[in-house]
């Protein structure tokens, strides 16, 4: 089987991120691979390990530093990995277009994995783009996944914890959620193995694909600003509550359904 | 006049009240606004829908009958309701089911999309949602034939405008799907979805256990409100992934958002820092979340919580 595993370098969720002029950000931040594409690799490498006919591929589109998303990767056991390089900021219709573009170059996938979003860009879009741009059956937010004969079976989480059990025939493309594993932690011998993998890279311009004539432009970011001034509620526990309760019934802005 | 699509979601048979967000953040002088109902109910949710500003109610179906929820089916039954009816406009919510549906529109029609939008100005076609989950706002503008928004629920007031509705009927010619819905499994405690409640009350790492929750719980049925929980508590085991609020959780915008025993990273706030009032509830004083709250309770949760939920019922 030749399993794709799409990953994004994204700023780590414990960076501060500062707004420079414009739609630009200080990239000199700590990077570190979306959490949820780091579920999505543990998965592709398991569904490996299972099968030992196949070949876990980790795909990258970034700039020259998303190599070491790529590396964390193929540490976690994908064989090898694409990075399509950029120095822009593709939004995602150019990024399933370029991932489908790399993949379809480099092999014919029976199986994608993609992590359910990106915690930086947050689109919710690049993983079902891609699986309809190549004419595949997706299932995102996959919190439990089986496979066999040909055919997935996966669990979705829907809203306040329920769970929707789908069924799909490979190939099919699959977005990982939290829960769905607990990826492995990398040890230093897999960290030297995977400087040894094969990365290819390949220049996004060279990549021969259509141009779409929809786009989605970041035109400026700001930070966001936190407004609040903290009041903090005295007196004995009982008097706490008593104006607690007052606030959440009297503050205009909330009212309470009482029943 | 721009015609433009709402993509109606329902719960128990009702229409979700963060739909009615989505109408008002649509509604405009020169906009003619297209209700999507697949349920079979368009009848029943006319004066609803008409007492918020839709004149066209769509009553959507396949020749054998109503279609039942599939992700695949339901997005080709949109995206071919908006071909039939000449609409490049649509809105719909940032729901489990939105983005289940949403994205799979905007690739088959190959129309720009931006999910969890805070704000939306239709005329020029631009939004502002929140980027590195909460961190940064972002302004972005779309460009295309078409134009679909998924906006945050909660984050826009519904506001009435009444007109006159007419329901129109419309059948939808599908093919199969590849997909298939095996089943819906519910979790033993359902409840209302974190990013669409109105109500939050959340714990930490304070909670120590699983079985501490139901003071949480208790309180949470007599307000109406959905249960969340640091990163802290669900990698404790104390809770499940799904009631995790913060970066790699869930970002909700609920009224009032009541934090018990949580210290308050920045991955937390990341992840409900568009909610209305924020109560802090900590044994301690310099916990950072004291810093961005509205208001503060220095104080044991298992103390005040239960008080809490007495005088409420």
């Amino acid at each position: 089987m030749k399993i794709y595993v799409c990953v994004k370098h994204v700023p780590d969720s414990a960076a501060n991120i500062i707004v420079r002029e414009g739609n630009r950000f200080d990239e000199s931040v700590k990077y570190v691979i979306n959490p949820y594409d780091e579920i999505a690799v543990e998965e592709a490498v398991r569904v490996k390990e299972q099968d030992g006919n196949s070949e876990v591929i980790a795909v990258t589109l970034g700039s020259e530093g998303a190599v070491n998303t790529l590396r964390t990767a193929l540490a976690m056991g994908a064989d090898r990995g694409i990075l399509i390089k950029t120095d822009t900021r593709p939004d995602s219709i150019i990024t399933a277009r370029a991932l489908k573009a790399a993949i379809e170059q480099d092999g014919k996938p029976d199986i994608i994995f993609t992590g359910k979003e990106s915690i930086d860009s947050e689109g919710m879009q690049t993983m079902f783009r891609l699986a309809i741009t190549l004419d595949m059956p997706v299932a995102n937010n996959v919190v439990a996944f089986s496979m066999a004969e040909g055919r997935v079976t996966v669990e979705c989480e829907r809203e306040a914890g329920a769970r929707q059990v789908v069924e799909m025939d490979l190939p099919c493309l699959v977005g990982a959620g939290k829960g769905l594993n607990n990826p492995r932690y990398v040890r230093i011998p897999d960290v030297m193995k995977a400087r040894r993998k094969h990365v290819n890279e390949i220049d996004l311009e060279s990549l021969n694909f259509k141009r779409p004539s929809s786009s989605l432009e970041i035109i400026e970011l700001q930070p966001a600003l936190e407004k609040r001034q903290c009041h903090i509620l005295k007196g004995k526990p009982e008097d706490v509550v008593k104006q607690l309760v007052k606030l959440i019934r009297e503050e205009g802005n909330f009212f309470l359904k009482t029943r | 006049m721009k015609k433009i699509g709402i993509l109606i979601e329902v719960r128990n048979g009702e229409i979700k009240t963060a739909n009615y967000g989505v109408i008002t953040a649509a509604r405009g002088d020169d906009h003619e606004l297209y209700a999507f109902v697949l349920d079979g109910s368009a009848e029943r949710y006319k004066n609803q829908l008409q007492r918020y500003g839709i004149p066209k109610v769509i009553d959507i179906r396949q020749e054998q009958g109503i279609i039942p929820w599939n992700p695949e089916l339901w997005s080709q039954t949109v995206t071919d309701t908006m071909l039939h009816f000449g609409i490049n406009i649509l809105f719909g919510l940032t729901s489990a089911q939105g983005r289940d549906v949403l994205p799979r529109v905007a690739a088959s029609l190959e129309a720009p999309l931006v999910m969890d939008c805070i704000n939306v100005n239709v005329a020029d076609r631009t939004v502002r949602k929140s980027q590195f989950s909460g961190k940064v706002t972002a302004t972005i503008r779309l460009k295309g034939s078409f134009s679909i928004y998924g906006i945050r629920p909660n984050v826009i007031d519904p506001q009435p405008a009444p007109c006159e509705a007419e329901v129109i009927p419309y059948r939808v010619p599908l093919s199969n799907g590849r997909m298939s819905i095996k089943e819906i499994r519910q979790p033993e405690l359902a409840g209302i979805d974190l990013t669409e409640a109105e109500v939050i009350i959340s714990g930490g790492r304070a909670m120590a256990k699983a079985e501490n929750f139901s003071v949480l719980h208790e309180c949470a049925e007599v307000m109406d409100a959905a249960v969340g929980a640091s990163r802290a508590a669900v990698d404790s085991g104390y809770a499940p992934h799904y009631m995790q609020v913060g970066q790699t959780g869930k970002t909700v915008s609920p009224k009032l958002y009541i934090a018990c025993g949580i210290s308050g990273s920045i991955q937390h706030f990341a992840g409900m820092k568009t909610s209305g009032v924020v109560v802090a509830i900590n044994t301690d004083p310099d916990a950072p979340i004291f810093e961005k709250c509205d208001y503060g309770i220095v104080g044991d949760l298992y103390e005040i919580i239960p008080m809490l939920t007495k005088q409420l019922k």
